[in-house]
């Protein structure tokens, strides 16, 4: 159960995002991730539901976009989704393959919003701040 | 805050710093960074740490009980006097452990997770620190035995090495994937008690799980109560240690 670790890896991450913008709220948190990072989506956003708070990000979603493992088959090429404990080419049998997906674990996109306009800008910021 | 196993975030990733280009105008911002960049960052400085010295680090994971602390004993015994050795031990409590190894005349740094269920790139750098790496030539990293968590975190090792021993089930290469795939030597432990185990454990079986995942690694069958099954593992070690002196090369992560 190391997704505690992931997710506070993750909010540090978004909340410098957030800062560096400006922002001081988190809508949607995307992320990408395979069966072979060896996390587990269902105990991410669990665990995603406790660390958020007193965060930036304390009642943002978090949208989690599953992957599955590919690989491409160095023998006889063929390129195919396989399930994650059987690697091998579903053609020839082989196991001499490279894996071309499925172990993503990547901070896709972070939504932002601003409460309050920085006092010295004008622009997408201020904008967005008058929907609240 | 994780009522199931009490892992927890570690001292070392709590500061994360990093850059990020905004599309201007946009509240939505495109990031496309690791999750473990940070961890991944220190691991990259931890590799460079040990090439500069011309060091390997081997990253030694399994299940508890599996066997890593007597193969190491077993190994520092064999190698000890043609290679400087160092262990960092990791385990959620005690210095039992690293007591073992020191009782073998090389030099161990114990990490006590406390409840992190793994060690990462930071807790590996700090103990990194308390070695004098001018003086080695091999050191092991034994991880916290659990074959989930630690698959996930680079720790700056070159090669990572995964036990399993014969009282567990062959299957376990299908059922911890992550852990097995990312193998560069799958070591099968206790093997003198195979005889005992019967049809229990059948090597083939554990090899064919261990190939079925796409890994080429080399698999050996060994048990440290049978020392000549250990040279091949002793050569593999002399092997990487020598590659390593040769030319030193830093993954990029």
């Amino acid at each position: 159960m190391h997704e505690l670790a992931i997710c506070q890896s993750l909010l540090a991450q978004v909340e410098n995002v957030a800062r560096e913008n400006d922002a001081d709220r988190v809508s949607v948190i995307t992320i990408e991730l395979g069966p072979l990072s060896g996390v587990v989506p269902v105990l991410l956003k669990r665990t995603f539901g406790v660390a958020r708070r007193g965060t930036l990000a304390e009642n943002a979603e978090l949208v989690v976009e599953e992957t599955q493992p590919r690989i491409r088959c160095r023998s006889c090429g063929k390129e195919a989704t396989v399930p994650e404990n059987r690697l091998l080419c579903p053609d020839c049998g082989d196991y001499h393959v490279t894996l071309t997906g499925g172990d993503e674990l990547i901070l896709k996109t972070v939504t932002l919003h601003a409460t309050e306009p920085p006092e010295t800008e004008t622009g997408s910021m201020a904008s967005l701040a008058k929907e609240y | 805050m994780c009522d199931t196993c009490g892992c927890s975030i570690t001292d070392g990733n709590r500061a994360q710093a990093h850059a990020i280009h905004a599309p201007s105008g946009a509240d939505t911002i495109e990031v496309l960074e690791s999750l473990l960049a940070h961890n991944d960052h220190q691991a990259s400085h931890n590799r460079e740490h040990f090439d500069n010295h011309g060091v390997i680090a081997l990253n030694l994971m399994s299940s508890p009980g599996a066997g890593k602390t007597t193969l190491l004993e077993s190994t520092i015994e064999a190698l000890g006097g043609k290679r400087r050795i160092a262990v960092i031990e990791g385990d959620l409590e005690t210095e039992n452990d690293a007591a073992r190894i020191r009782r073998c005349g090389v030099p161990a740094v114990q990490i006590t997770t406390g409840t992190a269920c793994h060690l990462d790139a930071h807790l590996v750098h700090d103990a990194v620190h308390e070695l004098d790496l001018d003086e080695l030539d091999i050191v092991f990293i034994e991880n916290v035995g659990n074959l989930v968590c630690p698959a996930s975190f680079d720790l700056g090792q070159h090669l990572n090495v995964t036990l399993l021993s014969t009282t567990e089930g062959d299957d376990k290469p299908a059922k911890y994937p992550v852990m097995f795939r990312g193998a560069d030597m799958v070591l099968l432990t206790k093997t003198d008690l195979l005889e005992a185990l019967k049809d229990d454990f059948r090597p083939e079986n554990a090899e064919r799980a261990v190939r079925a995942l796409g890994n080429e690694a080399p698999i050996l069958r060994l048990s440290p109560r049978q020392p000549h099954t250990l040279e091949p593992w002793l050569d593999w070690i002399l092997e990487s240690h020598a590659r390593q002196r040769g030319a030193p090369v830093s993954r990029a992560v």
